[in-house]
Order: structure tokens, then sequence, then C-alpha cells
């Protein structure tokens, strides 16, 4: 367990997670292909300061963002294994090794507590770039630990999720994650501990299905790809191009399944109204 | 009879008991004794193929069609049995049926996925494959259960929830992940049987609950081998490979203690003897409901919630000292 510090002059990251965010001096906006510096798009909350996109970044850069500023690393220490001694065209240990070594992240979930405008709040923010952000034992249990730590410690609770889904070479391993984290919800939903949920781009499959959807409080950032299904395979099963903005942040708030989406600029400041509210002790 | 690829030397040998019971009935000939060897052929050509099939083979059995379904063995199983439909929000999905039957005097909520007999049922059913208001009704369905303290049973046989554009507009990830919260917390016990295909959060949909069963010739999964195939080998082609990296036969399962127990089969498969198939599926609900209603509900609720927390495998290392 570590403790990470925001320093003061804008945002920094973690040294341990830069790979997760864009590096190098220039960025070219995934959206409108226009450059900025890095510095810009730092200070610009990793938004395109052209276009407003949200690039993609990891579960530190989060943290990062959000808490006040010391917090604390939780449960780093369960780690995946290949149980099943699972090959495909490579090895599941090659490619853990693979991602261990290009991420500095230990798997595709980390969680962290600290406080947010001085109220606490537990965090399990996921990161796309460990396998695909894939849900296998590993994010289970790690959702399970910060849960029970999230009801001793009377936090509220929140998951930022950024997944593909299911991490395949887990098998029913990774499909049982989905009915334990929901299981566990129910104990953090008993102590009557707020549990918000932000989904961010991409949040699909089992991860979707599973806890992404259960929030007290659901919702994400703008323009992020979200469902249960890949749109490739929707598309190939009913035969037609899929509409405009299908699967989108704005699609599944207007199909009622999203409370509000939420600018990474006003993040901060919506998670500490949210806790301010479900704030009983007041 | 539909025979499978790896059945092929079975299949001969019933054309050659075909033709031999023909000459029997035309002519004078005394063919028993012919008969009598031919089927004693079959029974140990039958052993010998069932004794040793692979992943991909219990995936194929699976998906036989003749295989019995949720309403064959409602229809089996239960002497009364009033379906209900709906999920008194939009529509009644075809693919998941459900309903209050009896089993010899014990009222149980059977809910399960329905695959059609024939291409125009199949068509009607959607192949098994859900939409978010099939899973609505099914929770619908456990949440009366629940007040009444009717236990529920759940029958899985998905290729998989439905994959379509109205199901994401009316949220089939919501419906899913709602009944995998409420099926946590859901105050009767819940037991679940794989009675064919087990694919992904379209079979844990309704698949949570206190004991959880695999009959013998299926596979239960985070993903098929086909769609395992694809993406990670990147085609088609290893469905084979896939199925047996997947680890998804009831063995492994057991083996994993993701299951509590595998259901046997009638040699030659659920379909070779269907009647028997749903006698023994109906003893084994049977004994898993009166253990279970012989916990309070504290007990079973406390107990479920530690089935599921305690399911994953993981390596811990040491705490590694870091940062500032
Ligand atoms: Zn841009």
């Amino acid at each position: 367990m570590g403790w990470f510090k925001r320093l003061k002059d804008g945002i920094q990251t973690a040294t341990r997670n830069k790979k997760d965010t864009p590096e190098g001096l220039w960025y070219q906006c995934k959206s409108c292909k226009q450059t900025s510096t890095m510095k810009e798009l730092k200070e610009n909350h990793f938004k395109c300061p052209f276009c407003n996109y949200h690039v993609r970044i990891g579960s530190y850069d989060y943290f990062d963002l959000i808490y006040d500023g010391n917090y604390k690393i939780l449960f780093d220490e369960y780690q995946s294994k290949d149980f099943l001694e699972f090959k495909d065209l490579k090895p599941y240990t090659e490619r853990l090794a693979s991602a261990r070594k290009k991420n500095d992240v230990t798997d595709a979930i980390t969680v962290a507590t600290g406080k947010v405008n001085r109220k606490p709040l537990t965090i399990a923010a996921m990161d796309f770039k460990f396998i695909g952000g894939s849900m296998g034992s590993v994010v289970g249990e790690r959702i399970a630990r910060a849960i029970d730590y999230a009801i001793e410690n009377r936090t509220p609770f929140m998951i930022i999720s950024k997944s593909g889904g299911a991490r395949m070479m887990e098998s029913a391993f990774s499909l049982m994650q989905m009915a334990k984290t929901s299981a566990k919800l129910t104990q953090l939903a008993k102590a009557k501990l707020p549990y918000f949920s932000f989904l961010t781009d991409p949040t699909t499959g089992g991860v979707t299905a599973s806890f992404a959807m259960l929030g007290d409080v659901n919702f994400a950032e703008p323009k992020a790809l979200i469902g249960f299904a890949g749109p490739r395979v929707i598309k190939e099963t009913i035969k037609r191009d899929l509409p405009e903005g299908f699967q989108t942040s704005e699609f599944l708030l207007d199909h009622g399944f999203l409370d509000f989406i939420v600018d990474r600029s006003e993040m901060k400041e919506r998670i500490a109204d949210l806790l301010y509210f479900f704030d009983t002790k007041d | 009879m539909v025979f499978l690829d790896f059945e092929q030397p079975l299949e001969k040998l019933y054309e050659q008991l075909n033709k031999i019971q023909q000459v029997g009935q035309e002519g004078e000939l005394d063919v028993e004794p012919m008969i009598k060897e031919l089927e004693t052929k079959i029974k140990n050509k039958r052993k010998e193929i069932y004794g040793n099939l692979s992943g991909w083979q219990k995936v194929q059995l699976s998906r036989h069609p003749e295989r019995p379904y949720t309403l064959y063995y409602i229809e089996q199983m239960c002497r009364k049995f009033v379906e209900l439909h709906g999920d008194r929000y939009y529509k009644d999905d075809k693919a998941i049926v459900g309903g209050l039957g009896s089993l010899d005097g014990q009222s149980v909520m059977i809910i399960g996925h329905q695959k059609g007999v024939n291409t125009k049922m199949r068509q009607y059913r959607n192949f098994g494959m859900a939409n978010p208001e099939g899973y609505r009704k099914a929770l619908r369905l456990m949440k009366m259960a629940e007040r009444f303290s009717i236990p529920v049973v759940c029958l899985i046989d998905t290729p998989g929830a439905y994959p379509g554009l109205e199901a994401e507009e009316r949220g089939q990830a919501e419906a899913i992940a709602r009944n995998l919260f409420e099926m946590a917390q859901l105050k009767v016990p819940i037991v679940c049987v794989v009675i064919g295909e087990g694919a992904s959060g379209g079979a844990i949909g309704i698949g949570l609950g206190d004991r959880v069963y695999m009959m013998e010739n299926t596979w239960y999964s985070v993903i098929s081998p086909e769609s395992c195939s694809s993406i990670l080998w990147r085609s088609w082609d290893y469905k084979e490979q896939a199925a047996e990296a997947l680890k998804l036969t009831a063995d492994h399962m057991h083996s994993f203690g993701i299951i509590d127990g595998i259901i046997k089969e009638p040699l030659g498969g659920a379909h070779s003897a269907p009647e028997d198939m749903a006698k023994i599926l109906k003893r084994h609900i049977k004994k898993a409901i009166a253990e279970l209603q012989e916990m309070s509900t504290d007990e079973l609720l406390e107990a479920r919630i530690q089935k599921y927390s305690s399911i994953g495998v993981y390596d811990e290392v040491a705490p590694t000292e870091e940062g500032q």
C-alpha cells in the first residue's frame, strides 16, 4: 500500500502510472486530429482543447483528478494467475507478464481510498490498457474487498468502469465475477452506503451487465461507448447499419439508463455534490 | 434419429440393424440372433463413444436438435403447471418461459430458457436468446415467488442474451445486472440447472442460486467456443481448441467448485431417453429444495453471498512499499 501525492502545480500523475496516459510532448486528438501540447491536455483534464474529446486515461489519473490530495492504494497484493493454463495464440501467462510490464498497474482495476472535498470515498477504477480492462478473478476480488473496506470504514463507494468485458482466459471464473460483484453490492446497499457507477469509454459486456448498471446513481463521461453486446456483433446479428450515436452515453441517457453525463472538468465537483447529498451525518 | 459427426460409427450400425429387420419382416429367415448381436455392438459402441467425449463434442450434444428443453421437463416433472406471461413493462419474451408448477405437492416457480422444437418454433423462441423483457419477466416471477415463500427453479439453456439493437435500447445489460443483484438476496431457495447451453451473461442472468448443477453433456462459459475462437485465434476454425481451453464442461466446472454437482444423463445423452432424464432431474431438484428448506432465511442468504464471494483464483503477493 502506498501513498500518492498530487502536486500543487497542475495535475501530476503518480510516476508509476506514466505508461497509462499519453506519452511525449505532443498529443494529436483521435477525434479532431488537432495537435496540442501534453501540458495543455493535462491542464484541460485530459480533454482535447479543441473538440473536448475525453482522452482515455488510467486509474491513477482519475484518482489524481478526484481526490483532494493524498490517497491510499488498497488490495494491490491480489494478482491474477493462470489457473486454467489457458493458451490461445499466446499463453495467458505471457499476456499477463506483458500487461504488467507495459502498464505499471497490477491488474485491470485499482482500488484507492481518500477524500473528495473532505468527504471520504473509496474508488475502484479500471484500466483499459491492462488486457482490455477485462474482468477476471482479481477484478472481482478487489471490488469485493473494496466493498468490505467501504462498509467497515463507512465510506461511500464508486466504480469507474472502463472495460471490454470478460477476461476470456479465465473462462467461467470470469463469468462468475458478475455474480460475485453484484452479490457484494447487495451488502453495501444493506449497509445503507451509496454506490456510484461512473461509466467511461468503453464499458461493455459483463462489466456493463453487472456492477456498472447497478449504481444508486449511474453517470458517464460524454460520448463513451456503453453497451452489452459490442457494436460489431450487433451489426452482424441484425445485418444492417447501426444508427448514429448508438450505444453512446447520450443514447443511454436518452433511454433511461444514466442519471447524467458529466464533463471531466466538472467531475470532481459533481461527485462531491453527490457525497454531500448522501452524507446523512451532517 | 439425428446423428452427430462423432456418432457416425453408430449410424452405420443402426443402418445395418434396419436392413436386417427388413429382411426379417420379408422372409422366413431367422434374423433374431443377428439383431441381438448388432444391438450388443451398438450398446458397446455407444459406451465407447460416450465414455470419452471431448469438450467440443459435449457442446455439440448440448445443442442436439432432439435434446429436451425447459417446457418438456416441466411437462414431465409437474402434474400441474400454469405458465405466467409477460414482464408487465413491455412484452412477453418467448425465449424465457416461467410459471407455477407442482413437484409432487411442492409448489415451485420454474423459469427457463426455451428453444424451439422445429424451424418455425426456433424463430418464435428466438433460438433461446432472450431480450431484456425475458430477464424482467423472470425477475417478476421470482419476486412473486419470494412473497409467497415458493422456491425458485431456473433451467438454463441459451446460446447467449440476444445481441440486438432493441435489446440494447431497452437495457439488456441493466436487465441482467438487476437479476444478479436481486437473485443474490431473494429470500427463497434458488436451484439452477444448466440443461443445455450455458453461454455467458445470458445464462447467468437467471443462473445465480443456492445450488447450481449442470447436466453431464452441457457447457457453461463466459463465451461460446466459436466466438472465443474468432476473437482469440482470429478465425472461426479453432472452436475445438477453444472448447478445450475454456474448460467449459460439467467435470471441469465441478472440479473448480463453481457448480455444486453434475446430473448424470442416460447413455447417449438426454435426448436418447428424455423421460428418464426428466425423472433424474426432478429427483435432484426435489432433493436440493428439501435441503435448502432446512435452512433459515438468514442462513440461506448468508451462505449464498459467501458462496459467490469465494469464487475466484488469484495470487496474493507481498504488498510493496512505494510512492512518497
Ligand atoms: Zn480534438
